[in-house]
């Protein structure tokens, strides 16, 4: 089972956690026009990639924003809802990659 | 096959004499043997019969997937020979047969070989009329071992491990990874699929012999390393999720990293009858003679491609095994292993080099009796006219190696196709995950260590200890492998795989049908299906498709088998069978009171109250009686119960409910409905205020975890200054109520339940029965009554005293069925029973509820948008022209011939004398007052008249004070 590193309560197996669905920033409801609203509620973007995404531990209630590669199936961070609350940080595919850590078997040959 | 005197790295006890049985004959072993070593020893002539064409088996790999040699042992089906010991008084029976191992009565299928096609089931079973007939027949014919139906549950422990480097594999790699992780520090876990360490590092050399044995020694000296042989890592799950499967238990090992010393997999050539009894896998006859002392035979000839083949004979011939020839694939000009067949001839070996085995002749009882071999030359051609046969009983092949990376590519590694070694060695590894030793391509056995050093230093540093190494140890200059051990026969039965009994025909007609990817091919010809799931045919089936598309094998690439890669016992995986279900703290007043329980989400809450002499009915009916007419009281415990405290609790609450909560006013409560962004009703409540800062909130029994978390996510979206508190499992909450229930409610309490200082939809905080509690006036059946909310711990005591005053007055408690017939003679929608996932206020005609005037509410831009359009459906209510033919939940209303609605409740409602329920309807049918059919039962037409709730006291008199007041006087 994977393990999430809860801003709060540390590295948990993710069966403690329940995922919120991509974080995803609403318009403005009085200016928006209804094509836009309905597109917010309705549409989904399921295409793989690195994310921003709601997720929740259970036991403690405690809900924090995780920066996961969807396609790798790798949590690259997490962040307090505080301490992204002024916008969310631009991820780095460079990170991404690293904290994947994939890297060529070194050879001789 | 016999066995041979002593030696001292034997695994077996000769001074222990185990008696077993095999099918119907009475033989014997040693301790420590497994169930095929004993049965090799005792010269048995085969062991088994193939899967499809029910060939004469015998010992192929002994390596734990020897995918034939499974048995039937004391009524388990599908044992594992090759790794299960032998036991004193096992009963041993042959699979798949048809009675017995040597009248098995399917042998003839050998001979409708061409009859039975690749793919033989798609192409048989396409006819539908003609199915029923061969599905009786291939459910006769096929499985393997059989399961007693009447076999009683086993339950098996599950364990947790945790390690910070997990070694797989204990051969000389393997042993040394562990080492290095551990002298940087780490905790290590080292497993293995043997009984011993050791693997293929303990062997009659004594260069091999003797550094392998000082790892181990050094190992066992190692306190932070635990060894743990006999178990299989079947399975990598994320994150370093391994599981470690013994024959006891599942393990499950979290490591911070892993390192896969899992080592190669023999590989079979492909010829003519390669499967006859007596031929066998070169590393089979040495773990054979080595453990178990049991020689593959008296003429044994080996077909070698590598360099092991000529050790392999050497060690054979120390210890008194007659190998008479070597077959060589690989001609003298190329100028491969010089010193070891010369060491060979040395030794009256004969070593026949640029030849390779054409066909093996089967003798007496089915065994191999010689091997007819002809020339190849480097381009792979053979010439079948030079045929020459060579006498032997038994035929050993070493022709090359699989990498056994099947837990490294679950771990989500990558390789590539080595052309020098003619192996799948790693080319990407994920973080964590090292690999090494002959899987890494590394076979000279230094070489192996040194790798195994460099692996384990670097998973430790991995782990956060000590600094990685940064060797780089190269593969050894010999090829292990030989690029294509497959030789072709006009008459076939040349298997690739031994599971399944596939031909080389088989696979290249497979392909030649469209099925030529390496996916395809598998799932069409099913090879690599079997129980070794191609742990010794992948390989060649990849080779032989290679051939057959004119490609190299590198283009084809491996599956990645699924986790469990080695078959399991299922009981190791069962679970408990465990569902929780919550109690409320009253759980054991009902059950004195004989409450029939029904379950409501996870909670298990009373239907109704058996009395007896009572149907279940007439209690139900009782019960809402005694509401209506004297005092009800039912545990509505199972509500979501919140608090939330805060100079924004308010304006948190307006922003979630539909409703408008800042301005009430301290000591009232409100109902609330909460829609999702979309506008729909998600769940519903009353919300009371109990100070300017602090509001506490009720949700339905099924929406409290889920909405109390939603709550949870808003306010970390929103930021506002409030905080919520669950409160459902500590707070026990009754509804009383009934005309009496103020009479028989103010004696036990100090807050006066009098009109004027509490009236309706009032909370107030006082004390009942001497136990602090909250004080909710609702409506919550149409009579007076309170919701009582009181600390859990004291919750059976009130229920008792509650009980207790009103027992002489009619009193009753109520469950779940009667509270439903009350709230729909109320006309009240349930969340969710009444309302389904598309369901907004003005469908649910519950716009009242619904404030559209405030800043922001979530949902309230979708409704702005359905406001506009208009209601797809409305929810109304109905009663039956005729009462007693009812109609079910979900009935479906027909309007000339057309759906045009559905029932979503429906009761007879004896207060009424009527048969009422609400259902949901197209908007043009929805009128007060028209008449719908409703199709019942069986397609009975049932007619009922849309009439306006609430059905019972529409004005809404009996909750409020004075009229309840005037009702108990009338009684």
């Amino acid at each position: 089972m994977k393990i999430m590193v809860c801003p709060l309560n540390g590295p948990r197996p993710v069966m403690e956690f329940v995922y919120g669905g991509e974080v995803r920033v609403s318009p403005d409801p009085d200016t928006c026009s209804d094509a836009e609203w309905s597109a917010y509620v309705f549409n989904r973007s399921g295409s793989p990639g690195v994310k921003y995404e709601w997720w929740c531990h259970i036991a403690s209630g405690y809900w924090f924003i995780a920066l996961r590669d969807t396609a790798r199936d790798i949590v690259v961070a997490t962040y307090p809802v505080e301490s992204v609350r002024g916008g969310l940080p631009a991820y780095d595919a460079d990170a991404a990659a690293q904290a994947a850590g994939i890297r060529a078997q070194d050879r001789a040959s | 096959m016999y066995r041979l005197d002593g030696h001292p790295d034997e695994w077996i006890d000769r001074s222990t004499v185990l008696s077993f049985r095999f099918e119907g004959g009475e033989y014997q072993g040693f301790g420590g043997d497994t169930i095929s070593s004993a049965l090799a020893a005792a010269g048995v002539p085969y062991l088994a019969r193939s899967f499809k064409y029910h060939r004469r088996r015998h010992i192929l790999s002994f390596a734990n997937h020897d995918s034939n040699t499974l048995f039937q042992v004391d009524g388990v089906p599908n044992v594992r020979g090759d790794v299960t010991p032998l036991h004193d008084g096992m009963r041993v029976a042959a699979i798949n047969t048809f009675g017995g191992l040597t009248h098995d009565k399917a042998r003839y299928l050998d001979r409708l070989a061409r009859w039975l096609p690749v793919g033989f089931y798609y192409k048989a079973f396409h006819t539908k009329r003609l199915f029923p007939q061969w599905e009786r027949m291939f459910r006769a014919f096929t499985g393997l071992g059989a399961v007693s139906l009447d076999a009683g549950r086993q339950t098996s422990a599950k364990r947790y491990g945790f390690s910070d480097v997990l070694v797989v594999g204990a051969g000389p790699s393997g042993l040394s990874a562990a080492l290095a992780a551990g002298a940087a520090g780490a905790r290590v876990t080292l497993v293995d699929e043997a009984f011993r360490l050791g693997g293929s590092g303990i062997g009659f050399h004594d260069g091999t012999h003797g550094s392998t044995r000082a790892l181990i020694e050094a190992v066992r000296r190692t306190p932070s390393i635990t060894v743990c042989c006999a178990t299989v890592a079947a399975a990598y799950y994320a994150d370093h999720w391994v599981a470690l499967v013994d024959a006891e238990r599942l393990t499950k090992m979290r490591a911070k990293a892993v390192v896969f010393a899992s080592g190669v997999i023999e590989q079979p050539a492909v010829f003519r009858n390669n499967d006859l009894p007596g031929i066998m896998l070169a590393s089979a006859a040495w773990r054979l003679v080595l453990r178990y002392r049991v020689a593959p035979g008296r003429q044994v000839v080996m077909v070698a491609a590598n360099v092991e083949a000529y050790q392999i004979c050497l060690d054979l011939h120390s210890q008194g095994v007659h190998v008479v020839a070597v077959v060589d694939l690989r001609s003298a000009q190329d100028g491969v292993d010089d010193a070891e067949a010369a060491a060979c001839a040395a030794l009256g070996i004969s070593v026949v080099r640029g030849h390779a085995p054409y066909e093996a002749v089967a003798g007496g009882e089915g065994a191999v009796a010689a091997l007819e071999i002809v020339p190849l030359d480097a381009a792979g051609r053979i010439d079948s006219i030079k045929r020459r046969r060579i006498e032997c009983d038994a035929v050993l092949m070493s022709v090359g190696w699989a990498a056994a990376a099947n837990l490294f590519l679950q771990a989500g590694g990558t390789t590539r196709f080595s052309e020098e070694l003619q192996q799948f060695v790693p080319s990407e590894l994920p973080a964590g995950i090292f690999a090494c030793g002959r899987m890494n391509g590394v076979y000279d056995c230094e070489a192996r260590v040194a790798d195994g050093a460099r692996a384990g230093s670097q998973a430790a540093s991995h782990a956060g200890f000590g600094v990685a190494s940064a060797a780089v140890v190269a593969p050894g200059a010999r090829c292990p492998s030989h690029r294509f051990p497959i030789i072709d026969h006009p008459k076939a039965k040349n298997f690739v795989d031994f599971d399944e009994d596939l031909q080389i025909k088989d696979l290249e007609n497979a392909a030649q049908e469209g099925f030529d990817s390496s996916e395809l091919l598998k799932r069409y010809s099913t090879v690599g299906m079997g129980p070794s799931q191609g742990k010794h045919s992948n390989m060649n089936a990849l080779r032989v498709l290679a051939r057959y598309r004119g490609v190299e094998v590198e283009r084809l690439g491996l599956t990645t088998s699924r986790p469990m890669y080695h078959p399991v016992p299922l009981k190791l995986l069962a679970g408990r069978s465990f569902n929780a279900e919550r109690r409320t703290p009253v759980d054991a007043e009902h059950e004195s009171s004989s409450a029939v329980w029904m379950p409501a989400g996870n909670w298990r809450r009373p239907e109704y109250y058996a009395v007896t002499g009572e149907s279940r009915t007439q209690s139900i009916e009782a019960e809402v009686h005694a509401v209506r007419n004297s005092a009800g009281i039912i545990d509505v415990g199972t509500l979501g119960k919140i608090e939330i405290y805060g100079p924004q609790a308010g304006l948190f609450l307006d922003r979630v409910y539909a409703g408008k909560y800042a301005d009430l006013k301290v000591g009232m409560t409100r109902y609330g409905l909460m829609l999702d962004e979309s506008g729909v009703i998600v769940d519903d409540g009353v919300i009371a205020r109990m100070a300017p800062e602090m509001f506490y909130f009720t949700t339905t029994t099924g929406g409290s975890a889920t909405v109390f978390r939603e709550l949870l996510r808003l306010n970390a979206l929103w930021g506002l200054d409030c905080a919520l508190i669950n409160v459902t499992g500590h707070r026990a909450a009754f509804n009383f109520a009934g005309p009496l229930s103020r009479e028989l409610l103010q004696p036990l309490t100090d807050v006066d339940l009098g009109d004027a200082k509490f009236p309706y939809q009032g909370v107030r905080s006082g004390r009942i029965a001497g136990v602090a509690a909250r004080l909710l006036r609702v409506g919550f059946v149409g009579e007076l009554g309170y919701e009582i909310h009181i600390a859990a711990g004291d919750a059976a005591y009130v229920w008792r005293a509650l009980s207790a005053a009103g027992s002489s007055r009619g009193l009753r408690p109520f469950g779940v069925e009667a509270q439903r017939v009350l709230r729909l003679e109320k006309g009240h929608f349930i969340v969710g029973q009444d309302t389904d996932g598309l369901t907004d206020p003005f469908e649910a005609n519950a716009s009242w509820a619904v404030n559209m005037q405030k800043p922001f509410f979530v949902g309230q831009r979708s409704l702005k948008i359905l406001r506009t359009r208009g209601p797809r459906q409305l929810l109304v209510g109905f009663e039956l022209l005729d009462p007693v033919r009812m109609p079910k939940e979900c009935h479906l209303v027909i309007e000339r011939g057309v759906i045009a609605g559905r029932i979503t409740s429906v009761v007879h409602s004896r207060t009424l004398n009527k048969s009422i329920g609400l259902a949901m309807l197209s908007p043009d049918l929805a009128r007060t007052g028209g008449d719908i059919e409703i199709r019942g039962e069986h397609g009975d037409p049932l007619k009922a008249r849309i009439v306006p709730t609430p059905f019972y006291d529409p004005r809404h008199a009996r909750q409020r004070a004075a009229v309840a007041e005037r009702a108990v006087a009338a009684l």
